[in-house]
């Protein structure tokens, strides 16, 4: 460790969807590396820890050789402008900035985008669409909310802080308390380490969410459940009617939800389920639900695709204009069915996290990757950059998981570019290369081919 | 023996990968199986024990350990997401973009 310490107080970490933005960091500015990080939780510590400089790497690879940035910027829009069917994906670990350029990039193409909320919380976007949502930010929730309740999730193992800065323990203006004025409820098929928090732990059978949900509105709505619902759910009736009256009888509720809702069968109705109960209790009192979100901007690109298309994944504009149907513009469903014949996949590793058949066709189309570190997908890459880390070498913009803007403050220089600079040289590039085949086409003029930004 | 497996995040999986998906420790920790004590004493399994995960889709090696019984029951197994679950994910969305990433029925036998 040199002794050329620099101090980046009110940090970010893009690790998870917390977004934490009150990190201390001590940078050691020679070696370029982040030694201590004050705040930081266990993945915090480990994400600003190992996200050092390989400075060996090269930048730029085109089948494995190392290019310049520009040979690289020039065979990714030519592979991309080649392709009948070219999808982008990811994005949920880059900046707003970043998402917003791969959005022009997919439009001027005609090509299909997707972000990992499509495999997150996607089915909880169909669920917003068809029921709404009742919403907060977790601000409100550390200063109002005196009864919380996780669903399908593991926070001290996925987002370890969220109970100790937003939701549980936080003293806040109405809770003067902090935890002890508040009563945390935890509903999973496992006894996770997130348990010991609860005050009261649910553990139903598998596959059994919507069941407990929907009883769960026939009982705030007053109706008669039989009481073999436990037999059925694992859930006894004593146990539903004593959350009921709880959920009823707070000052103000909130439901944070997990992939336990949205990865298994019911999908996308076990978060309406979930957003339908969080409706009907603002009968009685004030109740909201929040999905909690993995990485550190996929609601930045739910946001960013949104303002952009009018959707927020799974995007298509092969015909002009964007068109939305999850099931087939969603890149599990383009890869697995053969359809996408060129992949833009920017900061993701669908080539270790998808379905096997997806991966067995994502390995045998051209991929252009844009990544921090080498990973499945990049290694088998036909253009592979190397692009630094978003809030610690890059600045920009990303939403925290409640939708609330934060900026970032990078700490140290990385010698590789960021994200939106090869985006921006990629989106330039496609632009002209369309602009000359319409051109020389003749029947399109240029009005027809997106603007760039 | 037909279980249902979860998989989902662990803290060593989230330290891991900020190391390099490629490296050893996440190779590790995404191939290491939790289970039931007594269901691993069905199976004659002990901690470390290589078993085979298998299911319509594909199949998976991996290492299992004992959870507390409580914790994890019988029939239910949890593996951090990675590579060996993919090989056991159904790509088939239902029209809705997202597989079954969890409770996915397989058989899991020792090797």
């Amino acid at each position: 460790m040199s002794e050329n310490i620099k101090i980046v107080e009110n940090a970010t970490c893009t690790f998870c969807g917390c977004v934490c933005d009150d990190m201390h960091l001590h940078v050691d500015v020679e070696e370029k590396k982040i030694v201590k990080a004050k705040n930081a939780c266990i993945l915090g510590r480990a994400w600003f820890s190992e996200h050092t400089i390989e400075e060996n790497a090269p930048a730029a690879m085109i089948d494995g050789k190392e290019v310049s940035i520009e040979d690289a910027i020039e065979e990714a829009a030519q592979t991309l402008v080649n392709a009948k069917f070219p999808i982008t994906y990811g994005l949920s670990d880059t900046t707003c900035e970043a998402q917003r350029q791969a959005v022009a990039i997919t439009d001027i193409i005609r090509g299909n985008i997707d972000t990992t909320t499509s495999v997150c919380h996607g089915p909880t976007g169909l669920a917003f669409q068809g029921v709404g949502e009742s919403t907060s930010t977790l601000g409100e929730v550390k200063n109002r909310a005196d009864l919380v309740i996780y669903w399908g999730g593991n926070p001290a193992e996925s987002h370890p802080r969220h109970f100790g800065r937003y939701a549980v323990t936080p003293k806040g203006m109405f809770i003067p308390g902090g935890k002890k004025d508040r009563t945390v409820v935890l509903v999973d098929v496992r006894k996770t380490k997130s348990a010991p928090v609860a005050d009261i732990f649910i553990q139903p059978k598998p596959g059994k969410d919507f069941e407990i949900l929907w009883a769960l509105r026939a009982l705030v709505k007053g109706k008669t459940i039989s009481a073999d619902i436990e037999e059925e759910t694992g859930v006894s009736l004593e146990v539903l009617q004593d959350l009921t009256e709880k959920m009823k009888n707070c000052r103000f509720g909130v439901l944070f939800f997990g992939m336990g809702l949205t990865m298994t069968r019911g999908r996308h109705f076990n978060s309406g389920a979930l957003l339908a109960l969080a409706t009907d209790l603002n009968e009685f009192t004030h109740f909201v639900a929040k999905p909690v979100r993995g990485h550190g901007n996929v609601t930045g690109a739910d946001n960013v695709v949104s303002w952009q298309t009018g959707y927020p994944f799974g995007v298509n504009f092969s015909r002009g204009f964007p068109r939305f149907n999850p099931g087939e513009f969603t890149t599990v469903d383009t890869l697995s069915n053969g359809h996408a014949d060129a992949a833009l996949i920017i900061a993701s590793d669908p080539g270790s996290n998808f379905p096997k058949r997806a991966i067995e066709h994502l390995k045998s189309i051209p991929i252009v990757v844009l990544d921090t570190k080498q990973t499945d997908t990049s290694k088998d890459a036909h253009v592979a950059f190397r692009t630094s880390t978003y809030g610690i070498n890059t600045s920009g913009t990303v939403y925290r998981m409640d939708d609330v803007p934060i900026t970032l403050r990078p700490a140290f220089e990385s010698p590789f570019p960021d994200d939106e600079k090869i985006l921006t040289g990629i989106r330039k590039r496609v632009h002209e290369l369309m602009l000359a085949r319409h051109s020389a086409n003749g029947a399109i003029g240029e009005a027809k081919v997106a603007a760039p930004l | 023996m037909k279980m249902i497996l979860i998989p989902g995040r662990s803290a060593k999986q989230g330290t891991s990968l900020n190391h390099g998906k490629l490296k050893e420790e996440y190779i590790e920790t995404t191939s290491t199986l939790e289970m039931n004590p007594d269901d691993m004493q069905k199976l004659k399994l002990s901690d470390g024990d290589s078993v085979r995960l298998k299911n319509a889709t594909g199949e998976a090696l991996v290492k299992c350990i004992a959870k507390k019984p409580g914790d994890l029951p019988s029939g239910m197994a949890f593996i951090p997401y990675g590579p060996p679950s993919s090989q056991l994910m159904e790509s088939d969305t239902a029209g809705s973009g997202m597989p079954i990433s969890k409770h996915m029925e397989i058989e899991i036998e020792k090797l």
